[in-house]
């Protein structure tokens, strides 16, 4: 059956011709080129990089960047929307792009030189060139500010020390965006592939986001060139690029949850229980609206959120909900999926479980849950409750 | 070459089409519209041709003042350029084809494409109607081209085989699926897409030669029903032929 991607309000009649064309050309791409190769991928564990000059032919890396560093010069919204629908692939693939053009484009363009911009840009955009971005530390997480890693001034440049973990694209990563303290102060770094004392080994044995490449940032005295400073002082640098990523998920989350509704009401409409479509049970009806009524919502929060950020109005608290929300109910979405499908739910031909425990991952990266709840707690009361 | 694709703005292949109040047209509260699927091909052929001997692409359509959208995605494949031919309401195939040819006579492209048909009226009459207004060949359910010496070599397909056929230039080739495979709109050119101009024209009226009477959705079939091989299999067989299908 032809995926039937909800728009129950008619979010669709709000966009523009543009987005509207983004979104379509990004689903005909997700439904021919990702969901045939997705699940042996993430069995066997691996990244599908043959998609890397797909994503980047279709203009997927560097969607808000302006046309003459090579991007497609979209609105956010338009950017939201690509991300939902890479996402109703799989998270690895949304996670992939929402590094490129989160993590790595965005502060190279919003910090960069014009040197660094000319030299990475087109390159990060065309697909030549992959990116990663190095904040977490093995004992630094939800509280990045205590980073470890840091830089000393050496003639000529920096001498870079330290360890990341939990870096999306690290193994396969052209240049790293690595944040390091710097006279106590958090300072950007461009990391080039194959600088001396700079290793990326891939991190093994997960459980979920198998079809992206996570990997330990190992620095050991590692030179760094001064043109490869990045140009903006403390936490606010990659707070900043973080409050991009997590937009995007946002809406990606929102794919996930799409697809697995969506493969949802196939099912309980032609699955024959007691002699009837168990779709005619109220039980299942009642889960069936749950999605329904999430999604909705979630759609509607992440499209708001996507007009404030074009507006250039939003506040970092908002996508701070919209992220803990969406993520969270997509999540619950996979949950209620598994059990509508009944065993069928636990194979990888439906997608569910790939979706759940992916979504375990999304659920807890890029700030958890729960920081996302005491960022939203401190804005409410103005007390933080985490210092 | 100067390259011209006719496209039909058609209701998403998906959308459950429903009867309007008045009987003889479509209820389109709601419905997405696309490039009718046929036509991609045309389109798709064409840019390849252009690409590989220069040229232009011209994307044609007769259609609403809404149907700037399928030329907005023909400009984001990569046409060269748009035009809307501007009928208010729906015509008969004859108008369509009357307005494309006339359109082709000033334009005068070296080869045309369309679909094979629209998947909307599926009136399958526009690539001859063109045709013979032009006095031009018209190779129909092509899914193979190749362009050479002025000359277009077609593989079309015929009931069990295929058939391969030569015409002159300028001709209309309709397309098949499998003539290649659409390229998908880049995120790029989509927003270039949106500063190219669409040039509008006031369509030609001419005589109403098909008119509809009305319109209806098919009744819904009843399930089949299969039954066993032994002996009550029979018997039930016949008692069902008898006394529910009551043809024996």
């Amino acid at each position: 059956m032809a995926y039937n991607a909800i728009d129950y309000y008619n979010i669709e009649e709000l966009l523009s011709d543009e987005e509207k064309l983004i979104m379509y050309s990004v689903r005909e791409f997700v439904e021919n080129e990702v969901l045939p190769i997705i699940g042996e991928h993430y069995l066997k564990g691996t990244f599908p990089s043959e998609l890397i000059p797909k994503m980047s032919g279709l203009g997927l890396l560097g969607i808000t960047i302006p046309p003459e560093y090579g991007g497609a010069g979209a609105s956010y919204t338009g950017y939201g929307l690509a991300m939902m629908e890479l996402e109703r692939g799989d998270s690895a693939i949304r996670s992939f792009a929402s590094v490129q053009n989160s993590l790595v484009m965005y502060p190279i363009y919003t910090y960069g030189t014009e040197g660094q911009k000319n030299k990475w840009l087109p390159k990060l955009a065309s697909g030549e060139a992959i990116g990663c971005f190095g904040l977490t530390e093995p004992d630094y997480g939800s509280n990045p500010s205590g980073m470890l890693t840091n830089a000393k001034k050496i003639d000529g440049g920096y001498l870079l020390n330290g360890a990341k973990m939990w870096i999306t694209n690290g193994t396969i990563a052209d240049i790293a965006v690595v944040w390091a303290k710097f006279d106590g102060v958090i300072t950007g770094f461009l990391v080039e592939k194959g600088t001396k004392g700079f290793t990326a080994p891939e991190m093994k044995g997960k459980l979920s986001l198998r079809a992206s490449v996570t990997s330990e940032l190992i620095f050991q005295d590692c030179e760094i060139p001064e043109e490869n400073l990045i140009d903006i002082k403390g936490l606010k640098g990659p707070l900043s690029c973080l409050t991009q990523a997590r937009y995007g998920i946002s809406w990606g989350a929102v794919g996930a949850a799409m697809a697995v509704y969506d493969s949802s009401v196939q099912y309980a409409k032609s699955r024959i229980q007691f002699n009837k479509p168990i779709a005619s049970f109220q039980l299942i009806q009642e889960k069936l609206v749950w999605m329904l009524n999430e999604i909705t919502k979630a759609q509607l929060v992440a499209y708001r959120l996507g007009r404030l950020k074009d507006e250039g109005k939003d506040r970092f608290q908002q996508t701070s909900l919209a992220k803990r929300n969406n993520v969270d109910i997509a999540l619950t979405a996979c949950r209620i999926a598994r059990e509508i499908h009944g065993a069928n739910g636990i194979l990888y031909e439906y997608h569910i479980m790939r979706h759940a425990a992916n979504l375990e991952s999304v659920k807890t990266y890029e700030g958890t849950d729960d920081i996302h709840t005491l960022i939203l707690g401190e804005d409410i009361t103005g007390i933080p409750a985490f210092e | 070459m100067n390259i011209l694709v006719c496209i039909s703005r058609v209701p998403d292949t998906a959308t459950r089409i429903l009867v309007g109040p008045d009987g003889k047209t479509i209820d389109t509260q709601g419905i997405k519209y696309v490039i009718s699927p046929y036509d991609e091909y045309g389109i798709e052929e064409g840019l390849r041709l252009k690409e590989k001997n220069g040229g232009t692409v011209t994307a044609v359509t007769v259609g609403s003042e809404g149907s700037t959208d399928i030329l907005r995605t023909a400009l984001a494949m990569c046409v060269d350029k748009a035009v809307l031919i501007k009928a208010d309401t729906h015509k008969d195939s004859y108008f369509v084809a009357k307005n494309l040819a006339e359109y082709a006579k000033e334009i005068n492209p070296d080869i045309i494409f369309m679909g094979r048909q629209s998947v909307d009226y599926d009136s399958l009459q526009m690539p001859s109607m063109v045709s013979e207004f032009l006095g031009i060949p018209s190779v129909s359910v092509v899914s193979k081209l190749t362009i050479a010496d002025g000359k277009a070599t077609a593989e079309r397909d015929v009931e069990g085989g295929k058939e391969i056929v030569e015409a002159s230039l300028p001709c209309i080739i309709s397309c098949q699926k499998g003539l290649n495979e659409p390229r998908y709109p880049k995120l790029p050119d989509i927003m270039k897409a949106k500063s190219k101009p669409i040039e509008t024209r006031e369509a030609i009226q001419t005589d109403e030669k098909v008119t509809v009477l009305g319109m209806s959705i098919p009744l819904k079939q009843r399930a089949g029903r299969i039954l066993g091989d032994g002996d009550g299999d029979i018997d039930e067989l016949v008692r069902l032929l008898h006394e529910e299908a009551k043809i024996i």
